[in-house]
């Protein structure tokens, strides 16, 4: 009977259905305490990917095994970041009456995370190709691991990173806005979105309608100005 | 399921199935846009400017896309799972540097911020006294 259950656990690993399988459901339970607490520190994907690691280290399951499917799911990055046209399409006629104070605020933004990014990477010694993995962390997901591989980074560095970012700026995003005094909903908005993204967008859509909208239109207009920011910037300072 | 609902299922199933096609057949392009044109731009993105353009000049109409669009957008971190697992493989290289890149993290969220509110915040007001 063990016997019959070790033949068919070790055939189910080096299975493509193993990667999809628990991928699916570790990101259902997850989404499931998402949903019950409400909090972004749970967020499912962050759920989903502790519960895999535990189980990879567990089970002495390589990377590899679970990338068998893994593959699968990562082959919708190119899908999953094509369809980011539509919230920016849907959005971008808010950009029409403010167009100047918006795109300069967030190209001027990103240009200093990069930069700071950078000169703390050089302050604390990293190497490069930790540092360049840590370039696009204040982007939505999809795009960051565009930049990250682009430049020759990690692109699993920078989705840590670039969670990490989303959690802790659904906190700091607000917080520096008092501190700051910034008090117009557009400028609260737009920096949300473009030093926190899409997790930081939920915290802006609590705030108000205005600061919701602006925070999801910062979200693809900071991922498109990094894109073009990032190579420039690395190439100069790094 | 009523037998005479199946054709309404059927249709809905295409609908789905061309939505997805489009989406795949634009992400396509982008790639051969990026390699054959060499553009400095990922694929992925070139491919996202490209259904961003289609949209714009009306090429692309909303509810062509809409309803996979949106299905995709609601379940997105999904896609991100295996590249998160990944990190497993970088545990060595990142060994004793998770602190100071916790740090690196917390304070350029805190620059984007501060930057871009306090930009946004000047321009805008200057043209509110303006007019």
């Amino acid at each position: 009977m063990s016997e019959a259950t070790a033949v068919l656990a070790s055939s189910l690993i080096v299975s493509p259905v193993f990667g999809i399988g628990i991928s699916l459901l570790t990101f259902y339970a997850g989404s499931l305490l998402y949903k019950k607490t409400g909090s972004p520190l749970l967020n499912p994907l962050v759920l989903s990917m502790l519960m895999i690691i535990a189980i990879l280290i567990n089970f002495h399951i390589s990377f590899d095994d679970y990338n068998r499917g893994g593959r699968f799911i990562s082959f919708f990055l190119g899908p999953a970041t094509v369809i980011l046209a539509l919230p920016l399409y849907k959005k971008i006629s808010l950009l029409k009456e403010n167009a100047l104070p918006i795109i300069t605020g967030i190209t001027l933004g990103s240009a200093a995370g990069i930069v700071s990014i950078i000169a703390m990477c050089k302050m604390f010694g990293l190497d490069e190709i930790i540092s360049t993995s840590m370039l696009p962390k204040s982007v939505t997901t999809p795009i960051g691991i565009e930049i990250s591989g682009q430049l020759g980074g990690i692109p699993s560095i920078t989705v840590a990173a670039i969670v990490f970012t989303g959690v802790t700026g659904v906190l700091l995003g607000p917080m520096v806005c008092r501190l700051f005094r910034i008090d117009d909903k557009v400028a609260v908005g737009v920096a949300i979105g473009t030093s926190s993204h899409a997790l930081g967008t939920t915290k802006a859509v609590e705030l108000g309608e205005t600061e919701g909208a602006m925070s999801g239109l910062a979200i693809g207009i900071a991922g498109l100005v990094t894109v073009f920011l990032a190579p420039v910037l690395a190439e100069l300072l790094m | 399921m009523a037998v005479n609902q199946f054709p309404y299922i059927l249709l809905a199933m295409i609908k789905y199935l061309v939505q997805s096609g489009i989406i795949l057949l634009v992400c396509f392009a982008g790639d051969l846009l990026q390699t054959f044109l060499n553009l400095p731009v990922p694929g992925n993105i070139t491919g996202m400017l490209l259904l961003l353009v289609l949209l714009l000049t009306g090429l692309v109409k909303l509810p062509m896309i809409e309803d996979v669009g949106n299905f995709m957008l609601k379940h997105l971190s999904f896609f991100f799972i295996p590249a998160a697992v990944g990190l497993i493989t970088c545990f060595s290289v990142l060994e004793g540097k998770w602190a100071v890149l916790i740090f690196i993290s917390v304070i350029s969220t805190f620059i984007i911020a501060a930057v871009t509110g306090i930009t946004v915040q000047m321009l805008m007001k200057r043209r509110q006294a303006r007019e």
